[in-house]
C-alpha cells in the first residue's frame, strides 16, 4: 500500500438473503482505492450496487438482510471489517462521514439543526456543549449558510432542499473526516442548487484535503468533479479509468454505450445511440459476462465465462473478453482492439 | 403551420395554509403565462421544481381551472367549459406521466390498461380493440404476448412504453409529457426519447413537453419556454435559445448543467441563494434576488415579456444591452 493511499477495498462481496436458504450477491469482486485528497467517482445505474458498496465500507448494512461475506476494507492501515462495533463507531462520523441523496429524510425532523449538529460533535470530541455550539455555527458558516444563527434554530422542514444538503455536509464535515462518502448528493436538487453543492464539495477538498467518494449516475457530474472513476454494472466494477481517458477512450462496451447515449448540451442530434434491453434483475443475473445480453460485441465466450477486471494500460482497467489477449483479434476490423 | 394550442394570460393561484385571523395568502403558481404551440411541433417548458410548469399542464388538461386567462385548443376556448363539455377534448390531449410505476393500475392487465381509453371514447368491438392493442404494442416496441401480463412484470422503461401506448390509443392530437424520462435509468432514457421522436413523425403528434433537463429539451424541442416562479422569463425557438440565451436565469441554468466531457472547461454562473417563496413574490423582477446583473430598477419595476428579436421573447430590462 502506497503512502498516499487512504482507503483500499479488496474483493468485497456483500450478499442479501432473499429467502431462508437462498442469498444473492448484490456486489462481488469489488476492488478499488482512494488516495488522499482525491475525488473518486463510482458510477452506475440504479441497482448496480454502488450504494451497497458504500454502505459496506462504513458497515451500515443491517445484519439481518445484508452481510459482507468476503473481502477487506483497509482504511489507514486497519481492516474496517475486523473492527468491533465500538471501534467502528469511533471511525464512523469522525474519520469517515457520509451524506445521502435525500437531505430531507436524513435529518431528524423533530430536532432543531443546532441540536443535531451538537450531538454529532459531542459524540466525537471532548467539547463542552457551549464549545460544540460555537463549532457547529462555524461549520455552518463554512458551508456557505447565510445567517447560521438563525438557521441553527430551525427545524429541517423550514429549510429548502439545497439548504438541508448544506446542513448535512456541515454535519459530515464537523469532525474533519479524512473521507467523505457522498451518495447521490445532488440528485434530489435543482440544477442551479446542484452547481452550488458541487462547488462546495470541491472547495472542501481543496481547503481541507478531504478525500471524497462520489456515488452518482450522472456522467456530467463525474466529468466535472472527479479525477478517477470506477464504472459499475450489475454488481461488478467493469471499468476503471482517469476521468479524461474514460470520456475520450472508454474501453468497456457498456461505458461506451452509456457515454454515447446521454444527450449533450450544445450537441444536436437527430436520434441518440442507445443500449438495447434493460438492467438485469439481481435474482436473475445472466451467466458469463453480465452485460452480454445487451452487448453488441457479444461472443460465444461471453455467455459462458465471466471475464476478470484486467489492466489494459498503465491507468485503465476493464472487465471484458475483448480486452484479453486470446479474443482481441476477433473484433471487427480490429477497431476496438486497443 | 397553425397553432394547435394557444394560452393567453393564464393565472392560477392556490390558497396557502391560512393562519387563524390572518390574511389569506396565495401561492402564485402560474402568473400571466401566454404561449402558442404549433401543430406537429414540440413545445418544451423548462424550469426548476416549483416554477409552475406542471400546473400549466394540469390547466391545459382541465384537471384544474384557471383563475383567469384563456386556453384555446384546436379553435375552441376550453378553460371555461364544464367537465361534461370538456370531455370530448380530452380524447385529443393525452398525458404521459413521470413515474410509470404509479401511473399504471397494478391490478390491471396490460391489455385492459391500453384498451380502457378505447372503451371510453370509441365504439369499437372487442375484436377491433384487440387488433388496436396489438398494433399499439408493436408501435411502442413491445409484443402482443405482453398483453396478458401485469405492470409489475415489466421494467421501468417497458412500463413507460405501456404508458405511451395507452396515451396513443385514441389518436390524440396533443401529447402532454410531464418529465416522461426523468425516473428512468440513463441507458433507458435514450430509448424512450428516440421512441417519442419516431412516434411524432409517424402520427404527426404535437408534444407539450415538460422537463427540468436542458440537454433533453435541446434534443427534442422546436420551441422552448423557460419558467421561473410561475412566470415565463424567456421564450424562443430552440436554436435561438440555446445559442443566444438572453435572460440571466436562462444563462445560469445553461451554465449549471454538468457536461459529460472533462475537456470542456466552462465558466459556471453560480446563482446565490435559493428560490424565493412564491407566496410573497419579490417586488420588481421575480429573479432579482438571485440575479448577477441586478440593478435598482429591477427591484422596483417588473420587466414585461417583450420581443427582442423575431420570435425571441425575454422578460429582462437589460436583455438588449
Amino acid at each position: 500500500m502506497s503512502e498516499n493511499n487512504l482507503l483500499k477495498v479488496e474483493n468485497l462481496r456483500t450478499e442479501f438473503k432473499i429467502s431462508r436458504k437462498k442469498s444473492v450477491a448484490a456486489v462481488s469482486d469489488i476492488t478499488f482505492e482512494i488516495n488522499k485528497g482525491e475525488i473518486v467517482g463510482l458510477v452506475g445505474e440504479s441497482g448496480c450496487g454502488k450504494s451497497v458498496t458504500s454502505l459496506s465500507i462504513i458497515r451500515l448494512l443491517n445484519d439481518t438482510s445484508g452481510e459482507i461475506t468476503h473481502g477487506s476494507v483497509w482504511f489507514k492501515g486497519s481492516n474496517l471489517l475486523k473492527l468491533s462495533d465500538e471501534e467502528m463507531r469511533q471511525i464512523r462520523g469522525k474519520e469517515i462521514a457520509m451524506i445521502f441523496q435525500e437531505p430531507m429524510t436524513s435529518l431528524n425532523p423533530v430536532l432543531r439543526i443546532d441540536n443535531q449538529l451538537i450531538e454529532a460533535i459531542q459524540l466525537h470530541t471532548e467539547y463542552t456543549k457551549q464549545e460544540a455550539r460555537e463549532h457547529a455555527l462555524e461549520t455552518l458558516r463554512s458551508v456557505g449558510i447565510p445567517d447560521p444563527e438563525r438557521v441553527s434554530r430551525c427545524y429541517p422542514h423550514q429549510l429548502s432542499g439545497g439548504m438541508s444538503q448544506r446542513v448535512m455536509i456541515a454535519m459530515a464535515m464537523s469532525c474533519y473526516p479524512d473521507l467523505l462518502i457522498a451518495d447521490e448528493p445532488t440528485t434530489a436538487l435543482d440544477v442551479t442548487i446542484q452547481a452550488q453543492i458541487l462547488d462546495l464539495m470541491q472547495g472542501i477538498r481543496n481547503t481541507r484535503g478531504t478525500s471524497i467518494l462520489l456515488i452518482t449516475h450522472d456522467l456530467g457530474i463525474v466529468a466535472e468533479t472527479c479525477s478517477r472513476v470506477y464504472v459499475m454494472y450489475a454488481g461488478r466494477i467493469i471499468e476503471e479509468a482517469p476521468v479524461d481517458i474514460l470520456f475520450s477512450d472508454p474501453s468497456h462496451p457498456y461505458t461506451q454505450g452509456l457515454i454515447a447515449s446521454i444527450p449533450k448540451l450544445g450537441l444536436e442530434a437527430e436520434s441518440l445511440p442507445f443500449i438495447p434491453g434493460s438492467v438485469p434483475d439481481i435474482t436473475m443475473m445472466p451467466g458469463g459476462c453480465r452485460f452480454h445480453p445487451r452487448c453488441r460485441y457479444a461472443m460465444e465466450i461471453c455467455s459462458q465465462k465471466e471475464p476478470e477486471l484486467i489492466s489494459i494500460n498503465e491507468s485503465q482497467k476493464c472487465r471484458c473478453w475483448l480486452k484479453t489477449s486470446e479474443y482481441s483479434i476477433k473484433t471487427e476490423n480490429g477497431e476496438s482492439r486497443k | 403551420m397553425t397553432d394547435l394550442l394557444t394560452i393567453n394570460n393564464l393565472v392560477k393561484h392556490f390558497p396557502a395554509e391560512k393562519k387563524l385571523f390572518g390574511k389569506q395568502d396565495y401561492v402564485h403558481a402560474v402568473n400571466n403565462v401566454s404561449l402558442e404551440v404549433r401543430e406537429g411541433e414540440t413545445f418544451s417548458v423548462v424550469g426548476e421544481s416549483g416554477c409552475g410548469k406542471s400546473t400549466v399542464s394540469r390547466l391545459i388538461n382541465h384537471l384544474i381551472q384557471p383563475d383567469s386567462g384563456e386556453i384555446w385548443f384546436d379553435g375552441t376556448e376550453t378553460a371555461h367549459l364544464n367537465e361534461n363539455e370538456f370531455r370530448p377534448f380530452r380524447q385529443h390531449m393525452q398525458m404521459i406521466f413521470q413515474d410509470p410505476n404509479s401511473s399504471l393500475d397494478p391490478n390491471m392487465r396490460i391489455f385492459d390498461l391500453i384498451s380502457e381509453p378505447l372503451l371510453i371514447f370509441t365504439e369499437m368491438s372487442d375484436r377491433e380493440r384487440r387488433e388496436r392493442v396489438r398494433e399499439l404494442l408493436e408501435v411502442v416496441g413491445l409484443s402482443y404476448n405482453h398483453a396478458e401480463r401485469y405492470p409489475h412484470e415489466f421494467s421501468g422503461g417497458q412500463r413507460q412504453r405501456i404508458g405511451i401506448a395507452r396515451a396513443l390509443s385514441v389518436n390524440p392530437k396533443l401529447i402532454i409529457a410531464d418529465e416522461p424520462i426523468s425516473s428512468l435509468d440513463v441507458s433507458i432514457q435514450a430509448q424512450i426519447l428516440n421512441l417519442l421522436q419516431k412516434l411524432q413523425k409517424q402520427f404527426n403528434l404535437t408534444y407539450f413537453f415538460i422537463s427540468h433537463d436542458l440537454s433533453v429539451v435541446q434534443l427534442i424541442s422546436d420551441h422552448v419556454a423557460v419558467m421561473y416562479l410561475g412566470f415565463i422569463v424567456e421564450k424562443a425557438p430552440k436554436k435561438e435559445l440555446y445559442q443566444h440565451p438572453l435572460h440571466p436565469y436562462t444563462q445560469a441554468l445553461l451554465s449549471a448543467v454538468p457536461i459529460p466531457d472533462p475537456k470542456i472547461k466552462k465558466q459556471r454562473i453560480l446563482l446565490a441563494g435559493d428560490l424565493p417563496s412564491n407566496i410573497h413574490l419579490p417586488a420588481g423582477c421575480p429573479f432579482n434576488s438571485r440575479c448577477f446583473r441586478c440593478q435598482d430598477r429591477c427591484r422596483e419595476e417588473k420587466p414585461e415579456l417583450r420581443e427582442i428579436e423575431k420570435d425571441h421573447f425575454v422578460a429582462c430590462h437589460f436583455a438588449d444591452l
